[in-house]
């Protein structure tokens, strides 16, 4: 159905990394996700779609306790990184949140210069001994963000100054600086254009080859193109999960067709 | 008529006008609201405004102008020899209104026909009395120019008022007949009834805008006087400040400043570090239950007036500083008034200020920045250290500065924890004064108000105007760049 789908069938049979078992998310009363099975291999790139409303940012937010900054929010059922429950009691969510990092749906540099920006995590987590290695590792950083050429000249320039495609693009570069173990991406491209869609498309590719990398998008062909598992989430139930050749080419269920091929959501 | 009837008749035509516009309107329009321009309540209140609004500016311009120049008129008519030797143009004057007022006042209850009143056969020795008698104590007895002034000053009152309720009153119906004219189909009421309400908003805003001239005003020419007394040189680089209203006073502001200056210090030292703080945890740490409580509490302790925490510094903090630092423990204290004192006292007034300013100003910062540094895995307080409150930091600054200004206008508890004394000392056990409790003194002393001694207050009263205008508009200044980062 759609050619882009990843040809590439090189899916190593690889360790779980995140396993998430009977997840249910309320906020307040509402109950956001029912249900919630699913296992994210690591070196995988794993999407989530489904229509908007559907809980997939929540379900993300989930996986590496970002939801706890939410008052209203309430998480059961058992999430495991590496085997460990997250939500255990003896689990710092800080460090979690240090070996599971975040690029948010909408756009949010610090109100600091794009270097300040890219070297905020490094600096907290002790990675560079001196400057000439943080200058390192914010280079890197933004050229595997596609966005140094754009702002290699006007590194002490704010970030807030950046547009809104920038911007995203920067905190990508901020995510990656940080060097977690899996990345959650929650729709990365939503404001870039193609150009710079491909250059992230291929970091995530890039990724892969040693994290595992978790993507929300609305693009179905973004999906085929960079992920190899995807799940379908509908109406805060996951629908349907696996190879995402198979659920492109032969969904199960019939919710899942009607949404790629654009009847629902 | 009174002026209370006046109104409520102008407004009863405006009622009136309300309902007969509307329903022209509705009538023009063939009771069709859709042949007409506009909704007809604005008919309606198109009529009412035009009955209201000039009706009513003329009434307030009258009722503000008649009597300065009923006044003008009166004291321009007083003979030669009514302003005695020891008296003024104004005590003269203020006791032909009192007479007047007396005059009205037996009218009113009946003890007084109104042709007596204003006949100049009324009997002199028994008038003191007969006015005494319905509530207006005179200081002497009525001389009969005075009483001549009082009649005239009665009739050109009434003359006066005649005229207003009747060019009010024309004014109101005039604006009726001419709003009825002009309402049909197609007049644009809606467009009309805007422009009327900006001119109101507008009206508002130049009568505060108008009084905070005056004032200013009225500072700026005392203070002129005050210079033309006393060198401006000696004012602002005196070292010494010791009036004494036999005359050769000495009235530099240094001390008085730098008292201002060392007490408002120590109340910041006081203040920011526990209300930013304070803030913080409130802001960031506390769970809905504790900020419920706790804001509200803190909301308490910025609403005691000054005066009792004056009361606090006198009784509490001034004897337990005394404790500590008097001839019993460290001995560089000798009193219990002292600028620590007030100091200290006027920092836990300024708590709540300060840490419900920072509140607001953390709140602001988005909590998309916040998800952003915990998503790196921060912890809280490097997130508060590196994010918020840079982001926040120039409205910070900016809360500061207002609290500064307060602590520099702050007076009740100065005059009680303090003390009374002028004096260039750095050491914070001394007593010192400040510029606020000095213009207290200086006006509520016997001095003569033409004296430099009490004319330096309005110079005091302006040097300090001046300071706080100044932090103000800095304050302003950092709070609104700020505000730009976020919208
Ligand atoms: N902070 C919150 N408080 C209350 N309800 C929320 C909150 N965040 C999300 N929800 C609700 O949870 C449900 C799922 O929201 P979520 O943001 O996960 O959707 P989504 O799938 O990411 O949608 P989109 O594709 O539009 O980003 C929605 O019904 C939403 O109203
Ligand atoms: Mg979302």
């Amino acid at each position: 159905m759609y050619d882009a789908v990843n040809t590439e069938q090189s899916v190593q049979q690889t360790e779980t990394k995140i396993s998430a078992r009977n997840v249910q998310v309320y906020y307040g009363d509402t109950h956001a996700i029912k249900d919630v099975d699913v296992d994210i291999a690591d070196k995988t790139v794993t999407a989530f779609i489904g229509p908007s409303g559907c809980g997939k940012s929540t379900f993300l937010r989930c996986l590496n306790r970002m939801n706890d900054t939410i008052d209203i929010c309430r998480v059961e059922g058992r999430i495991e990184l590496d085997g460990e429950d997250i939500y255990d009691p003896k689990v710092d969510p800080v460090q979690l949140r240090a070996k599971v990092g975040m690029v948010f749906q909408k756009p949010n540099p610090f109100p600091k210069s794009i270097y300040d920006n890219i070297a905020y995590g490094p600096r907290i987590h002790g990675m560079a001994r001196n400057k000439a290695e943080l200058d390192e590792i914010v280079e890197r950083a933004l050229r595997r963000g596609a966005i140094w050429d754009e702002v290699k000249d006007r590194l002490d320039a704010p970030g807030t100054g950046l547009s809104g495609g920038q911007q995203q693009r920067l905190c990508i570069a901020r995510a990656v600086a940080t060097e977690p173990e899996v990345l959650l991406m929650d729709e990365p491209c939503s404001a870039l254009d193609p150009i710079a869609t491909a250059q992230v498309e291929e970091l995530i590719d890039e990724l892969r080859q040693n994290y595992s990398v978790v993507i929300v998008t609305h693009s179905m062909q973004q999906a085929a193109r960079v992920s190899q598992k995807t799940a379908f989430f509908h109406l805060g139930n996951l629908v349907e999960f696996g190879d995402t050749s198979q659920i492109f080419t032969n969904p199960e269920d019939p919710r899942t067709e009607s949404y790629i091929t654009g009847r629902i959501g | 008529m009174p002026v209370f009837w006046l109104a409520l008749i102008v407004l009863a035509l405006a009622a009136i006008g309300y309902v007969t516009g509307r329903a022209r309107a509705l009538s023009s329009g063939g009771g069709n609201i859709r042949n007409l321009h506009s909704l007809p309540a604005y008919y309606g209140w198109h009529v009412a405004l035009m009955v209201l609004v000039p009706a009513f500016a003329i009434m307030v311009v009258w009722l503000l102008v008649q009597p300065v120049m009923v006044n003008g008129s009166v004291s321009g008519g007083l003979p030669e020899g009514a302003v005695a030797e020891d008296t003024t143009l104004d005590l003269v004057m203020s006791d032909v209104r009192r007479v007047a007022e007396g005059l009205d006042a037996a009218v009113a209850s009946g003890g007084m026909t109104p042709e007596e009143a204003q006949s100049s056969t009324i009997d002199l020795d028994g008038l003191r009395d007969r006015l005494g008698a319905v509530g207006v104590a005179l200081g002497s007895e009525v001389s009969p120019e005075i009483l001549n002034a009082a009649q005239s000053y009665r009739g050109l009152t009434a003359t006066g008022r005649f005229w207003m309720t009747l060019v009010v009153l024309l004014a109101a119906i005039g604006g009726f007949v001419f709003a009825m004219r002009r309402t049909r189909a197609d007049f644009r009421a809606r467009n009309v009834v805007e422009s009327g309400i900006r001119a109101l908003l507008l009206g508002a805003a130049s009568i505060a805008i108008l009084t905070t001239i005056g004032i200013v005003l009225s500072l700026v020419f005392n203070t002129i006087e005050f210079f033309r007394l006393y060198p401006a040189a000696d004012f602002f680089f005196g070292l010494t400040w010791s009036p004494s209203f036999g005359g050769g006073s000495e009235l530099g502001i240094l001390p008085l400043l730098w008292g201002t200056f060392y007490i408002s210090l120590i109340a910041l030292a006081v203040a920011v570090p526990i209300g930013l703080f304070a803030a913080i945890y409130l802001s960031e740490y506390a769970g809905p239950k504790v900020r419920a409580v706790a804001k509200p509490l803190l909301e308490v302790l910025a609403g005691i007036p000054t005066i009792v925490y004056g009361l606090f510094a006198l009784l509490t903090v001034g004897p337990l500083l005394l404790g500590i630092f008097g001839d019993e423990g460290l001995g560089w204290m000798q009193a219990g008034t002292a600028v620590m004192t007030a100091g200290v006292v006027m920092g836990i007034m300024l708590i709540p200020f300060v840490s419900s300013l920072s509140d607001d100003i953390i709140n602001a910062v988005p909590q998309a920045m916040r998800d952003g540094s915990y998503g790196l895995g921060a912890t809280r307080s490097e997130t508060i250290r590196q994010v918020v409150l840079p982001a926040a930091l120039p409205g910070i600054v900016g809360a500061i500065l207002l609290a500064a200004s307060r602590a520099i206008g702050e007076t009740m508890i100065v005059v009680l924890g303090a003390g009374a004394a002028a004096r260039l000392s750095l050491n914070p056990f001394d007593a010192m004064t400040t510029v606020t409790a000095k213009i207290v003194s200086q006006l509520t002393g016997d001095a003569d108000f033409a004296s430099p001694e009490a004319l330096v207050a309005f110079a005091l009263g302006m040097t300090l105007f001046i300071v706080t205008l100044g932090l103000n508009v800095l304050a302003l200044y950092i709070v609104r760049k700020y505000r730009e980062q976020y919208e």
